[in-house]
């Protein structure tokens, strides 16, 4: 037997079902916090976020109209909450979060340890990427989206999500340079 | 081709080897990609480099957590607050709509079509009995009485996945059975059904429900239900 589709349950919370509502939530819960605490970086931030998110779908799912999947309206609406979140914070504080980052990824004597770790350094690496890269590697890797869906959530071009995709990869690879490890590319 | 006009080319399918590593191209450009990856020695060296990428990509994620039961508490306070100031209103009944979403549910969705006619025949058949039952009884009409019937003797089914709708229809049919409620929950996709219209005693209904569960092409569950 299929388990309802998403479809299905935002008809349902349309309607006002609780329980198709709650079994929405506990199907992507997870993953929308995921998106949105690796762009935000702040867990309290993070699930303060998902709560507003899943109380736009319950007030906007009548006006979905099926033209993506409920994934992709979801974490397009996340990235849109956690953006706006991510505005409200003064540059100076994000600067400062940006070069921690990247000293995190030479500095603190635990990464010494892990430069024997290849498979820590990357994730070290990614998490030093910007959050406009952090997001496409993400979607692209984690949230399995497609070019097209990638779109849609981050609301550019289709070409401009490949190149960004590049250039993504590209300054992961440069990080890991400085980290010690050279991949030969690009 | 040289290396000059190749490197555009090249360009071109490295920008999908992202998703190409993650299954989410489309059939034509995975199949270029392959096709590329094939020829171009260079360019599989540089795809070589992005399983990596994925899989720590997804490690990373899965070290996030999830988020506390607070967020969740949080929400459903704000949707009571909501409701509680201006309760939304409810989208008319869409029969077509819930009927179909039946049927999606019970069979493939190539079947949802062609099971939905089955279901409505079902759903009329269950309503016209109930309408004629409260008429004799001079009781007042109302949907409830039709969905939900009290009198008789119930069990719960949850059909198996490989059942189609003709299969159900000709099951409830043999044993002149009728669907009366359904889903009753949403992961378990249970439904109600009425095993006979006079209360029967319990171990006639036992032993209808354990004929109705040898049946295993049709049920995938089911259990006496008062």
């Amino acid at each position: 037997m299929q388990s309802t589709s998403d479809e299905v349950l935002i008809g349902r919370i349309a309607n006002g079902d609780r329980l198709a509502m709650q079994v929405l939530y506990a199907r992507y819960h997870v993953r929308v916090f995921r998106f949105v605490v690796r762009l935000v970086r702040n867990e309290a931030t993070a699930e303060d976020l998902i709560s507003e998110v899943f109380l736009d779908v319950w007030r906007q799912a009548g006006r979905f109209e099926g033209r993506s999947t409920v994934s992709t309206w979801m974490l397009a609406i996340a990235r849109f909450k956690a953006i706006s979140a991510l505005r409200r914070r003064s540059d100076e504080e994000l600067d400062d979060e940006t070069a921690g980052a990247i000293e995190d990824l030479s500095d603190d004597p635990a990464t010494v340890l892990e430069k024997k770790d290849k498979s820590a350094i990357i994730r070290k690496c990614l998490m030093g990427l910007s959050a406009e890269h952090r997001e496409i590697v993400d979607l692209a890797y984690y949230h399995e989206k497609s070019v097209e869906e990638v779109a849609e959530i981050v609301g550019i071009p289709e070409n401009t999500v490949k190149t960004r995709m590049f250039y993504a990869r590209k300054r992961l690879a440069e990080l890991l340079k400085a980290a010690g490890i050279e991949r030969g590319w690009p | 081709m040289n290396a000059i006009n190749k490197e555009p080319a090249r360009h071109e399918i490295e920008a999908l080897l992202p998703w190409h590593a993650a299954g989410t191209l489309s059939r034509g450009d995975a199949d270029r990609v392959k096709q590329a990856l094939a020829g171009d020695r260079e360019l599989a060296l540089r795809y070589d480099l992005v399983p990596e990428e994925l899989a720590e990509t997804i490690h990373l994620n899965e070290t996030l957590g999830a988020p506390s039961a607070r967020a969740m508490e949080k929400l459903f306070a704000a949707i009571d607050a909501e409701e509680a100031r201006a309760p939304r209103r409810r989208r008319s009944f869409h029969l077509a709509r819930r009927i179909s979403e039946l049927v999606s549910s019970l069979t493939p969705r190539m079947l949802a079509w062609s099971a939905t006619a089955a279901v409505v025949a079902i759903l009329v058949q269950a309503a016209v009995t109930a309408a004629v039952v409260v008429k004799e009884q001079g009781a007042p009409s109302g949907p409830e009485l039709a969905s939900a019937p009290s009198a008789g003797s119930f069990a719960v089914v949850r059909f198996a996945p490989q059942a189609t709708a003709n299969d159900i229809t000709n099951f409830l049919g043999a044993y002149e059975a009728k669907l009366v409620g359904g889903p009753l929950s949403m992961g378990g996709q249970l439904y109600r059904i009425r095993l006979s219209e006079t209360k029967l005693p319990k171990d006639e209904v036992g032993k209808i429900v354990r004929e109705m569960q040898s049946k295993s092409k049709v049920v995938g569950f089911i259990a006496a239900n008062e």
